[in-house]
């Protein structure tokens, strides 16, 4: 089932609603990356609220989202993984590196507000 | 072989696509869930399902996995077994050391699952096959 990916100003939001398979995840890679040139957007959020298990798949997924927005243009900030997940993560090894978290998505529409305001300061 | 088939089976999930992995792990998340383990160590198990099952379907193709019941010493755990008839590991003693990967994984997956478990056998043999066991229990 493919992620909705909901447009607000200049960010993309994705939000993750049911467990993906390794398709569905590939699929939101392509389009986010699409998206993020089509409407212009500079923020790309991912909420994993939703997901009861981040494996190792998924987390060299979700990073390689993060790394291709950011070559086209756009960071990525990935919010709501829970405690639960999080600690399985640091068990199996795994780490997001590189990849901006935050709690939930109201901070981490914060989080992008303040990088893109401080991309378009060292830009001037 | 002989003593996992005295375990009850609970389940047997065949994988054959990238969808089984999630049917698995979820199945194995209800099963720990049954057996009173706390959602963290759920999630434990899920993920743990999840990493052998995807080495099912990366390296084999297909396979399956049981779910089933143990207990010790009156205390109540989950045994999840993987197997399949892939081409199997040469060196099963590289493949559980951490940073090893022969394909796209992180090099995480099987060491990694030896972590979020607290019993972890693999046994393989090249040209026949894998087996992996692996087991919680309850704190």
């Amino acid at each position: 089932m493919p992620v909705p990916i909901l447009k607000q100003g200049d960010i993309l939001i994705a939000s993750i609603q049911v467990a993906l398979t390794d398709r569905d995840l590939l699929q939101l890679r392509d389009e986010l990356s699409d998206r993020v040139g089509r409407l212009r957007a500079h923020g790309v959020v991912i909420d994993v609220t939703s997901l009861d298990v981040l494996d190792s798949f998924a987390t060299r997924t979700i990073r390689g989202i993060a790394h291709t927005t950011r070559l086209r243009g756009a960071e990525t900030v990935v919010v709501g993984i829970q405690p639960d997940v999080a600690f399985s993560m640091v068990q199996l090894g795994l780490a997001l590196d590189g990849v901006a978290t935050a709690l939930d998505l109201e901070e981490g529409i914060e989080l992008l507000r303040a990088r893109v305001a401080e991309g378009r300061r060292h830009a001037r | 072989m002989l003593a996992e088939m005295r375990q009850p089976l609970e389940l047997r999930v065949s994988i054959e696509n990238e969808a089984d992995i999630v049917t698995a792990r979820q199945e194995g998340r209800r099963l720990a869930a049954r057996r009173g383990f706390s959602t963290t160590e759920q999630t434990l198990i899920a993920t743990a399902i999840s990493e052998v099952a995807r080495n099912i379907v990366e390296y084999a193709r297909r396979g399956e996995i049981m779910l089933s019941t143990v207990d010790r010493h009156g205390r109540p755990g989950i045994l999840v077994v993987a197997s399949d008839n892939g081409p199997g590991i040469a060196d099963t003693e590289l493949a559980m050391r951490d940073g090893y990967s022969t394909a796209k994984s992180l090099g995480m997956g099987l060491p990694g699952c030896k972590r979020l478990m607290d019993e972890f056998d693999l046994v393989s043999e090249p040209g026949r096959g894998t087996l992996i066991r692996m087991t919680k229990w309850v704190r």
